[in-house]
């Protein structure tokens, strides 16, 4: 294999891991937020339980997000070296903002989150606990900015040729509010509440059917619907915003993203189908001009597809792009109607008398983190063979020093290490689980006073 | 070319890099020496305590590494290029060590078996020692020049990294940072452990004697460019005199037990040593061993002065918010580590 795949996958793999744990954390911060925000108003004891018991499984999830990231960061130094040069001077105060004001507030304020307990008050707790949110909400800007900058440029000019040219800011503001980048910000943002939001929902549904804290449960699992219920109906409105603006900049990934082929031609929208490179056909069910419908809200305005564009601008990997994309929206849908069936229930005061429902949502966890997970492939390998949308291909970005063994090597290395991480994450979350929120008894709200011996009490 | 008070943006941007792995070397030096150190303490009631004194601020001071890193590619992006992918190699193990760090910190307390403890304990331990020396040996590098050719690439063979001189820089960083691990520790801690780390501190510090005598005469001997800008401006003198007046006082007042201002004084003995490599280099970055002319500077490395400007700007509002709060953080742990059922 040669360094180019083997780049690739590299990195898709160790991007992919990263992102499972940062939504879960973003969203399990609005959690907390909202936990800790009735704990200081309604001042009942149970509200504070909940807020610790997340606490810690947000530890776990943030500890593994921050190991993972910095993978990330590093990881374009040594195997994107030319794209390191070319986009550089664009992204470099992106990401430099990202750290000093994003990841520096997070970590800053998590030590008063996980520790502070018993140092501070509850109301600087509470202050500890949104600014490690907004650190996390931060942290998701930059980096998607940067992204965004790569899928639709703007606010840059290029400056020297052939091997020495880069990429050079012109407008910050531009560079920042480039036309993807505000959409898909907020596709991300709803994308981890609702991770966090199905988890939560998740743990106290397994509570209620176990019969466990089953006061605190229901109160937080109607917490965690009333977020879920919200974003799962948002999400469909910025998702189609996103799809919209993706039709008028990248065109041949949204060509690609419903597998239209004819040059221009009014479209169709598929429910599920399969994508036939060859014979340039799509089989499955669907609604004939649905995607000409859905971008210009009528049955015959024609859509370019792929054959408009050169064989080496197109995405190669059709139906995996498809795929891909399809069973995001496919989730988001059944997000949408299992949050609103569980709202009408709850409506009803019926919510915890269906122990089918329940079990639902004990599995539902799955469905955001796969959503996440697969709308970003679907985006990434849509923007393919460009790195930089029409300007940087994937194959010129790679490091020139590094050869395909150091590549395999680092690949395996972090193959084996990421598998353990998941390894111990899951136990160590299970783990948690079965202990479950602590009672109000265990809490201590100031050891400074008490002696050393009495402190020891292990977790 | 425009300029702040008179200073052009690439040379302040590098002070800005500078100042960053500086604070990076500082903060996260103790935790890194603290957890070299972490085997000695015998007890599990010491490593618990140890531990936690640097629980609520490794990952804070982490960050730095995180800020240094994304400052390096902001403002010289083919720095970062170069340097990153012609040591590919030691920074895969870098990161895979900086990983395991993080997660033996996390993962430690969540079984109260002993095995599970002991295996935590001794990976910690490993990769925080091997994280330092790991330092050492990419700024070795750096010091001695890489084989960069025309186009600002590596050309040279991977193995290269692994020479005498940065291996002895590896195990000099690794003295310093056991050090002042110890000295940090010795301010957060007392009874049994105090004692024991009287004795560490003490013999961390002969074994930075050591090593730190050892690199400089290398270094005058065999790379004697390196000393060539004290030659030239030789004010510039005062700097490593200042550095080994700084170093000669940690022992000094190791023995007379003034932990706190031994600590001062090692924080400020890597700050004036970043400083005498910073005056070595400036305004090379990295030498190029094949050709001079081929050799990275901050001018032919720099983003363009538009964006250099506007990460200055997010550096000055940035950097007070971020004092601040880490200040916020470390008064609210201040003093001796108590243990709570939040601890580790
Ligand atoms: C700021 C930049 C950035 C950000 C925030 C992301 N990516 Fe990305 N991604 C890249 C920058 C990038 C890249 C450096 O530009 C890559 C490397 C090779 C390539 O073609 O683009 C890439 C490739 C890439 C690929 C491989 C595509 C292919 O080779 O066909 C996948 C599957 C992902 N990414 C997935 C993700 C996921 C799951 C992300 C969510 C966290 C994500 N990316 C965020
Ligand atoms: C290639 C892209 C990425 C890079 C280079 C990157 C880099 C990093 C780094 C260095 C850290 C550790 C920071 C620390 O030490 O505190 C981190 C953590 C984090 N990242 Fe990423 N990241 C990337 C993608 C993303 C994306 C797309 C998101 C959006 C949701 C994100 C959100 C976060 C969050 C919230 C954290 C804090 C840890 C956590 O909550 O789990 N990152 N990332
Ligand atoms: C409900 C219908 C949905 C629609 C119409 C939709 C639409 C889209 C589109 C068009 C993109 C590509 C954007 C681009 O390439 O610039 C995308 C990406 C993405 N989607 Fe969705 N989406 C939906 C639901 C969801 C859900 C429920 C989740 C997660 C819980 C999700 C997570 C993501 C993520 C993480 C990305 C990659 C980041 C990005 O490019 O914005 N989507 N989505």
């Amino acid at each position: 294999m040669d360094v180019e795949i083997l780049s690739r996958l590299q990195f898709a793999f160790t991007i992919s891991f990263h992102y499972i744990y940062p939504p879960l954390s973003i969203g399990l911060g609005l959690i907390m937020v909202i936990m800790e925000g009735q704990y200081l108003r309604t001042k009942e004891p149970v509200y504070e339980q909940m807020a610790r018991f997340w606490t810690k499984i947000f530890a776990l999830t943030f500890g593994i997000g921050v190991a993972t990231g910095i993978v990330m960061e590093f990881e374009f130094g040594t195997n994107w070296a030319t794209y390191s040069r070319y986009v550089g001077d664009v992204f470099g105060s992106a990401l430099a903002a990202e750290g000093i004001f994003a990841f520096a507030l997070e970590s800053g304020f998590l030590g008063i989150l996980l520790f502070g307990w018993n140092r501070v008050s509850p109301r600087v707790h509470f202050i500890a606990t949104i600014g490690v949110f907004f650190g996390s909400l931060f942290s998701a800007v930059w980096i998607v900015v940067a992204n965004s900058w790569q899928q639709t440029p703007a606010g840059f000019m290029i400056e020297g040729e052939g091997l020495r040219a880069r990429a050079v800011i012109t407008d910050f503001w531009a560079m920042v509010f480039n036309p993807s980048s505000v959409d898909r910000l907020l596709h991300v943002w709803i994308g981890a509440f609702l991770a966090g939001a199905f988890l939560v929902l998740s743990v106290h549904a397994y509570y209620l059917l176990k019969g466990r804290h089953v006061e605190l449960s229901k109160k937080a699992f109607k917490i965690a619907l009333g977020v879920a219920t919200v974003f799962s109906l948002a999400q469909l409105v910025v998702g189609h915003h996103s799809a919209n603006g993706v039709a008028e900049n990248q065109p041949a990934k949204l060509a690609a993203l419903e597998g239209h082929f004819d040059s221009l031609a009014v479209a169709d929208a598929y429910v599920f189908g399969w994508v036939n490179k060859e014979k340039q056909e799509v089989t499955g069910i669907g609604v004939p001009g649905g995607l000409t419908f859905l971008l210009h809200n009528d049955f015959t305005t024609p859509v370019r597809g792929l054959n408009s564009f050169p064989e080496d601008e197109r995405p190669s990997a059709l139906n995996a792009i498809f795929q891909f994309y399809h069973l995001m929206v496919a989730i988001g849908m059944a997000l949408i109607a299992l949050t609103l069936f569980a709202a009408f229930q709850w409506w009803r005061g019926k919510l915890f008398e269906n122990r089918w429902l329940l079990w639902i949502f004990v599995f539902s966890v799955l469905l955001p983190n796969i959503a996440n997970q697969v709308g970003w492939f679907a985006a990434e390998m849509g923007r393919q063979p460009w790195v930089v949308y029409g300007l940087l291909r994937t194959s010129e970005a790679l490091s020139k020093a590094v050869t395909a063994n150091q590549v395999l090597f680092s690949l395996i290395l972090f193959a084996l290490i990421y598998t353990l991480l998941l390894a111990l994450f899951l136990y160590l979350l299970n783990k948690k689980i079965k202990v479950g929120p602590e009672g109000t008894e265990r809490i201590q709200h100031n050891p400074r006073q008490e002696g050393m011996a009495e402190a020891w009490g292990e977790r | 070319m425009p300029t702040l008070l008179g200073i052009d943006y690439p040379t302040l941007w590098f002070l800005v890099v500078g100042g960053l792995f500086s604070g990076y070397a500082i903060l996260d030096g103790f935790d890194l020496g603290a957890g070299a150190l972490h085997l000695f303490f015998r007890k599990e009631e010491s490593r618990r305590i140890a531990l936690n004194a640097i629980g609520p601020v490794w990952d804070g001071n982490e960050v730095w590494l995180v800020i240094g890193g994304g400052a390096l590619f902001a403002g010289f992006p083919v720095l970062y290029a170069t340097l990153f992918s012609g040591m590919y190699i030691p920074f895969m193990l870098f990161l895979a060590f900086l990983i395991f760090r993080a997660v033996s910190i996390e993962f430690r307390s969540k079984e109260k078996m002993k095995w599970w403890r002991q295996m935590w304990d001794v990976s910690y331990s490993i990769a925080s020692a091997m994280l330092a020396v790991l330092l050492g040996v990419v700024l070795g590098n750096v010091l001695l020049g890489m084989d960069i050719g025309a186009s600002q690439e590596f050309e040279g063979n991977w193995v290269e990294f692994l020479n005498p001189y940065a291996l002895l820089v590896g195990l000099t960083t690794l003295a310093l940072f056991s050090t002042h691990g110890a000295l940090y520790l010795l301010m957060k801690t007392e009874g049994r452990l105090y004692a024991k780390l009287t004795i560490l501190a003490r013999r961390a510090m002969i074994f930075f004697l050591i090593t730190f005598a050892l690199v400089t005469l290398y270094t005058l001997i065999y790379i004697p460019h390196l000393s060539d800008r004290f030659r030239e401006v030789q004010w510039l003198f005062v700097v490593p005199v200042l550095a080994f007046l700084s170093i000669a006082n940690i022992p000094r007042l190791i023995s007379k037990r003034k932990y706190r201002q031994a600590f001062f004084f090692s924080s400020l003995t890597m700050a004036l040593l970043l400083i005498v490599v910073a005056i070595e280099l400036y305004p090379v970055l990295i030498l190029s061993t094949l050709d001079k002319t081929y050799s990275i500077t901050i001018y032919n490395a720099a983003s363009s002065n538009k964006s250099l400007g506007i990460m200055l700007t997010i550096a000055a509002i940035g950097a007070p918010m971020v004092l601040s709060y880490t200040a916020f953080v470390f008064w609210t742990f201040r003093g001796k580590v108590r243990l709570d059922e939040t601890s580790y």
